[in-house]
């Protein structure tokens, strides 16, 4: 039946069907809208006090720093919120980093605290490019700390510094009460010089680049959660601490690079939201691209976890010209650390800000900014 | 990972979805509920709405556990917190859920100590570590969790362990969808049945939604493949004019549900009078308390419990979210003032949470196409 042919009354209604059928898909575009209005004001910080989420490095963690700290130290070197600070010293520029390490338990597989304090500071120096050269140290003691815990968390760094071809330098040691400290914290600070003529940073994202995470993801998180001993699960497993700098050298001479960070707090998905939202750009992801090994991923489901929200301490994620992808791979793959390495997704104009998955099951989905720790699901 | 990546199979759902394209009459609209949280957060997860026709529409139902839990509640529990010498011990998904005057993680901030399990044997083990402290449980969910809520209460009493007790918050599935049928703002063609659920109470108490309502419903897992050919099995009985209750998820729910789960249930817990559920109001019978027997590990025996009903903030819609009425953007606060940073409403809250699954996993998918990645090979 052609449409001339309709009777009027049902002409009617099929046109207010259908309007009612199509209204809310824009209705709910105008809702999404708002919503990412909404997202890009500026964070408020609601609680009275810390609480843990703050710690979490996702959305929380974003708000305290740029409500307390930016708001308190603002200047241009800050701004970026790198994972260093890249300094212009006439004679050269240094990049300049600092970390805080309060990891429970201390020793677990794979490594401990201290190779944990080192390994870090090192790879925030190289994923901004620099080669790293000197670390401070300096160590909150619990009294009562065993003395043969603490030569053991030292010689863990002596080799890791050693690996990394960096020196211990200076450093500050304080000891607090019984009951006032979980053990031991490190904080490491470090230099490194920035010997390249290259210039990393979200600003030189752009669409048709490709994004390579250098290797499985999730270890670390979930070797420390099954060593803390609470789940009465156990697992073939080691943290994947190492340090980077050589992988990130040799991906530095291989391909044009536009930005890189180490996939610590809040996962692969923490950073690749920090790309979308810095650069102003979409990340599109392939879930069968993502290397992870079953082992995590069967510790995943069965706490409720997705490995992208999960720590790594030897991976870092990096956006590269996207005709030199494989190259990228290629070169990683060379290095012990960078053997898993795998192109993962791609960066598109848009919707800016988001981060969307392609799922194995062939649908698509969004990954957000968590606000705190992942919390495991109830069933 | 075996037995998981099969029924996550991108092939087999696409032929799926062909089946359920071809079931689907021209011109006519579908929605069906999926009861459970797990459905919810399953659908968000793999983007499973992207391989459904536009006329089938999902709304999501009452069956998130950490959603029902009414303010009061949080404020009794907090309460309970509070007292001297009480550790307080809750799922993950529990920990931001506002009451009245803040979250788990708010009072933890503040000085209570609050503790993550990941089952209330967890809660036993913390309970015989610390003789001289109190150790509450906080019991959320249906009839997934209640059994082991009351075999931990049987093995502390088996134990002699007297400084346990449960803050017993469990809920009826049953009632709970009766309130949904008997709602006059809702059409539904059918249910998607949940499966956990199930495992316990079996299929036969559904049958009323069929015989007294003439809905179907098909009793789901928990994979996507599941989900999908629920859907299948639920137009096809709609195609066929069936209205009847059908196992999906045989590999786990027998028919008759899990006696010695039912059994320990009905030896610890007794139904309560009525209970209020968030958004929904009071529904009778529909939760469980501590029978007589157990009273000393009764947490509400055992500790002054304020009791005081918190209305719902006016803004707030999460009732018309559980009963499906909303789409979770349709919600005056969605994403704008309600966010996972800021939840004003429970839905927000639970990764299970149709609201909090909308916002981080939903927003933009079926607005989108899957973009093809050319990637290397997998680890």
């Amino acid at each position: 039946m052609s449409d001339r042919t309709v009777h009027t009354a049902e002409w009617a209604e099929r046109a207010l069907a259908e309007a009612a059928h199509h209204e809310p898909a824009s209705r709910e575009e105008q809702v999404l809208e708002r919503i990412e209005r909404a997202r890009r004001r500026r964070p408020k910080i609601t609680e009275e006090r810390v609480t843990l989420a703050h710690g979490a490095g996702g959305k929380a963690s974003r708000t305290l720093i740029e409500a307390v700290f930016v708001e308190a130290f603002r200047n241009p070197v800050l701004q970026p919120l790198d994972d260093g600070a890249t300094l212009d010293l006439g004679t050269g520029r240094l990049v300049f980093t600092t970390d805080a390490y309060v990891v429970s338990p201390l020793f677990f597989p794979g490594g401990d605290i201290g190779d944990l304090a080192v390994n870090g500071t090192v790879n925030d120096l190289a994923v901004c490019g620099a080669r790293p050269m000197y670390l401070s140290a300096a160590f909150v003691l619990e009294e009562g700390f065993p003395l043969a815990d603490l030569r053991r968390i030292t010689a863990s760094m002596a080799d890791a510094a050693e690996r990394a071809g960096v020196k211990v330098v200076t450093g500050d040691t304080k000891v607090v009460q019984r009951g006032k400290a979980d053990g031991c914290y490190v904080t490491t600070a470090g230099v490194g010089a920035l010997e390249r003529p290259v210039t990393l940073g979200e600003s030189q994202v752009r669409p048709g680049d490709a994004v390579i995470v250098s290797g499985p993801i999730g270890e670390h998180g979930i070797t420390v959660l099954i060593a803390r001993g609470d789940l009465d699960i156990e697992a073939d497993l080691t943290s994947d601490t190492a340090p980077l700098h050589d992988a990130v050298a040799a991906l530095l001479d291989a391909v044009p690079v536009r930005m890189m960070r180490d996939a610590t707090r809040g996962g692969v998905a923490t950073v690749l939201n920090e790309v979308a939202r810095g650069a102003g750009v979409a990340v599109t992801v392939d879930e069968r691209a993502l290397p992870v090994r079953p082992i995590v991923s069967g510790a995943c489901e069965l706490l409720g976890l997705d490995p992208l929200y999960v720590a790594c301490e030897g991976r870092f994620v990096a956006v590269v010209d996207g005709d030199h992808a494989e190259a990228a791979v290629t070169a990683l793959r060379r290095h012990p650390v960078g053997e898993g390495a795998a192109v993962v997704g791609r960066i598109e104009p848009g919707p800016p800000g988001m981060v969307l998955l392609n799922t194995a099951f062939g649908g698509t989905r969004i990954v957000d900014l968590l606000v705190g720790d992942p919390l495991p699901r109830i069933c | 990972m075996r037995f998981v990546d099969e029924y996550r199979d991108a092939g087999e759902a696409r032929r799926l979805a062909a089946r359920i394209r071809e079931l689907c009459e021209p011109g006519r609209r579908y929605t069906f509920m999926e009861v459970c949280g797990g459905h919810t957060h399953t659908i968000y997860k793999h983007g499973l709405e992207d391989h459904l026709p536009e006329s089938v529409s999902l709304v999501h139902g009452p069956g998130c556990p950490v959603c029902v839990i009414p303010m009061g509640r949080v404020d009794d529990a907090i309460a309970i917190a509070r007292e001297p010498g009480v550790i307080m011990t809750s799922f993950g998904d529990m920990m931001r859920v506002p009451g009245g005057q803040g979250s788990f993680f708010d009072a933890k901030a503040a000085g209570a100590d609050i503790r993550m399990v990941y089952s209330p044997l967890d809660a036993l083990k913390i309970a015989r570590q610390n003789p001289e402290r109190t150790v509450v449980f906080m019991a959320i969910g249906f009839e997934t969790t209640a059994p082991s809520t009351a075999m931990t209460v049987l093995r502390a009493a088996a134990e002699g362990i007297g400084n346990f007790a449960v803050f017993c918050n469990h809920v009826t599935i049953i009632p709970a969808i009766k309130a949904i049928l008997d709602s006059p703002d809702l059409r539904l063609d059918g249910f998607i049945g949940p499966g956990h659920v199930s495992t316990v109470i079996g299929c036969r108490p559904y049958s009323f939604i069929a015989r007294d309502y003439g809905k179907p419903l098909v009793c789901a897992g928990f994979e996507p493949l599941d989900v999908l050919q629920s859907v299948y099995l639920l137009l096809r009985q709609l195609a066929e004019g069936r209205a009847e209750v059908e196992n999906q998820y045989t590999r786990v729910v027998p028919w008759d549900g899990n006696q010695r789960a039912l059994s320990a249930i009905s030896q610890v817990m007794e139904l309560r009078p009525h209970f209020e559920w968030r958004g929904l109001g009071f529904i009778a019978h529909s939760a469980l308390r501590m029978r007589e027997a157990y009273a000393a590990y009764d947490a509400e025996t055992r500790f002054p419990v304020p009791g005081v009903r918190v209305a719902d903030p006016k803004a707030c819609q999460c009732g018309e979210v559980l009963k499906g009425v909303l789409k979770p953007w349709e919600c005056k606060v969605f994403g704008t003032a309600c966010t996972p940073e800021t939840p004003i409403g429970t839905c927000m809250v639970s990764s299970e949470g149709a609201c909090a699954a909308y916002y981080n996993f939903g927003r933009f998918t079926r607005r989108r196409e899957p973009v093809p990645l050319a990637l290397g090979p997998r680890p």
